[in-house]
């Protein structure tokens, strides 16, 4: 368990847990696995998902209704552990893992067997006792870089990265877009000048042709809403559709980490 | 964060900047109808027999609200930074209004994004913004109130960075809007200070406003936090009951939390979920509060209290019928607190109510709700 990609690019997936239900989530999860993700992101529902575009707001409302809780997603991964060596991180907004307690989440998220955490909505300037706290656990810092963010930021950002650098392929919210921009090998260039960590794409990373242009200048490649749609479309086949939607945007690949 | 921290930059310029204040004034000045007069209120006076009750009428600007101040200060900004988009989000469509009203006078986009159970609640407002060229956009997500419109401009915002501005409407979201619009609305206080001081010779015993997000408060409340005297009195929404989801009164089992970019109370469930608010007034229905006000309840400069839906109806009514002020709803929450408290008092004290919007906006919500002879 560690967050590396052997593959070229590396793919990250990203799922709203709970979204149908739990159940789901962990056979999608190992799917996704299979198919030759190496990195899941257990993305935890929140009630006003402001960084998420339409796709995951919807998954986020269904999974809501079950009243899925970060701990449920921590017993969640502690299974998904049991059964697999891929990287897992928690992708959250910050009040709920603030309601559990940042102590509470580090070691409850240590002792499930995750990797790392990425809190959208906790700004490098504000992060220090997250920090501390992770750190104390063993548990990778993953932040969101922006294509507008200046190179002072984006310096602070790497600076408290561990795991990977994840960069926002343009401005806006999650969800499948046509057109890469080319904001996102800009913002890789400039991100390069200030860490050695991998980096990973994501927002907007739908079809083939946007993942293998990834290749070309980064690391790996997070693929978020395309999965969560697949799993909206799908009813009673969603682990399926998983594999299907990530033998589609990858083509084939082995499973990179024993699922 | 770029885009908060470029805001940061040029509000810190505009500051330094004396054409900038120049400008800022005289708009108040010509175009709101800045100084709002500071009414004495005779016969509420007499009809509690308590405390001295002034009234500091914010509800006689330009477009019917303390909102204008805020938006003709954010409108100079962007301007400034060479933006022609803006995006803003409203629950009673005051801000949303006075939003569209100083787009139309600089000549910019206007995009506002309104829940569609508020659209319902202010039809009239929705009516406004339209005529003056404005966008509404209906957020059917959440609870189709404020909060999810606030969710929807943020998305916005963020998508169209490069081109557009953000112009909240409260004392909340990131660094440096709660400061910052505090500090366009600081007018409200300083006016009613200097008023008051005129009027009486002496400074009031309480100040007295409502609290959705806070901007009208913490603008009267501001330049009275040094005097320790002062009493200073926010007034939630105490909605239809005291269980979570029936009333948006923050400091009554909100804790503290992180919604929209903001670190403050929050009601919330034991997952950190944010939770649902109920308010007859849509301005009030909002489940965290500015950071300034909890920081203001945590060193006890000020105290919170809650105004329930009826007594708020109520409270409208009563000024209406003793003073000829129909006030908006959201300030009829103040209202209603300076009815219970004002004959407890004696009658060498002074207090203020800040009347923050009038309310003709609400007169469909006032018809459903009470009982006329």
């Amino acid at each position: 368990m560690s967050l590396t990609f052997k593959h070229h690019p590396g793919l990250v997936a990203y799922l709203t847990c709970g979204d149908p239900d739990l159940h789901t989530t962990k056979n999608a999860v190992l799917a996704a696995i299979s198919a030759g993700a190496e990195v899941i992101e257990l993305g935890v529902p929140f009630s006003d998902p402001v960084a998420d575009g339409p796709v995951i707001q919807r998954a986020s409302e269904r999974a809501l209704r079950n009243r899925v809780s970060l701990e449920d997603i921590l017993k969640l991964a502690k299974e998904i552990r049991r059964q697999s060596d891929a990287g897992l991180i928690i992708f959250s907004y910050l009040n709920p893992i603030l309601r559990m307690g940042l102590e509470n989440f580090a070691s409850a998220a240590a002792e499930a067997g995750v990797d790392g955490a990425l809190v959208t909505d906790l700004p490098v300037e504000e992060a220090g006792p997250y920090l501390k706290l992770m750190r104390k656990s063993g548990l990778a810092t993953i932040f969101l870089a922006a294509p507008t963010s200046t190179d002072d930021r984006l310096k602070r950002i790497c600076d408290v990265s561990t795991g990977f650098v994840y960069a926002v392929s343009r401005t806006g919210v999650t969800g499948a877009r046509k057109d890469l921009a080319e904001d996102a090998s800009k913002l890789v260039g400039r991100l390069r000048k200030f860490t050695k960590l991998p980096i990973a794409v994501g927002f907007g990373i739908s079809e083939p042709e946007h993942f293998a242009s990834v290749a070309n200048f980064a690391d790996a490649a997070a693929v978020g809403s395309a999965i969560v749609h697949a799993i909206e479309q799908n009813p009673g086949r969603e682990a399926q559709a998983v594999a299907e939607l990530i033998a589609h945007v990858v083509g084939r690949r082995s499973s990179a980490v024993s699922p | 964060m770029a885009a908060c921290e470029e805001l940061e930059q040029e509000y810190e310029k505009a500051k330094r900047d004396p054409r900038f204040k120049a400008r800022l004034g005289e708009l108040l000045k010509s175009f709101a109808g800045r100084p709002t007069p500071l009414f004495f209120a005779r016969r509420l006076t007499q009809k509690l027999r308590g405390a001295k009750i002034y009234l500091k009428r914010e509800d006689l600007l330009h477009t019917g609200a303390h909102k204008i101040n805020n938006c003709l200060g954010q409108a100079l900004l962007v301007e400034r930074m060479g933006k022609h988009r803006v995006v803003a989000e409203t629950g009673a469509g005051q801000h949303g209004v006075a939003t569209a009203t100083v787009c139309a006078l600089f000549g910019f986009e206007c995009v506002v994004y309104m829940g569609t159970e508020d659209m319902r609640r202010q039809e009239l407002n929705v009516f406004r913004m339209r005529l003056l060229g404005a966008e509404v956009r209906g957020v059917d997500s959440g609870s189709r109130t404020l909060k999810d419109a606030i969710n929807e401009a943020m998305r916005d915002w963020v998508t169209n960075v490069r081109t557009t501005h953000y112009l909240l409407g409260s004392v909340l979201g990131a660094h440096p809007y709660p400061t910052m619009v505090r500090d366009f609305h600081r007018v409200i206080g300083q006016e009613a200070r200097k008023q008051l001081l005129q009027a009486e010779g002496k400074l009031p015993t309480a100040v007295i406003a409502c609290v959705g997000g806070g901007s009208n408060a913490i603008g009267i409340f501001h330049d009275f936090i040094s005097d320790k005297k002062v009493q200073l009195i926010g007034v939630e929404a105490g909605g239809r009951g005291e269980k979570l989801g029936d009333h948006a009164a923050r400091f009554r089992g909100g804790l503290p939390g992180v919604l929209q970019g903001t670190y403050s109370y929050v009601l919330q469930d034991e997952a950190g979920q944010i939770a649902g608010t109920h308010s007859v007034s849509a301005g009030l229905d909002y489940p965290s509060i500015g950071p300034e006000h909890a920081w203001l309840a945590d060193q006890k400069r000020a105290q919170y209290v809650a105004a329930s839906d009826a007594e708020a109806l109520e409270a409208c009514k009563l000024l209406a019928q003793t003073e000829g002020i129909i006030p908006a709803l959201e300030s009829s929450h103040a209202v209603a607190e300076v009815i219970k408290r004002a004959p407890k008092m004696k009658k060498t004290d002074v207090v203020i109510v800040n009347i923050s919007g009038r309310g003709d906006k609400d007169i469909g919500i006032l018809r459903e709700n009470l009982q006329l002879n």
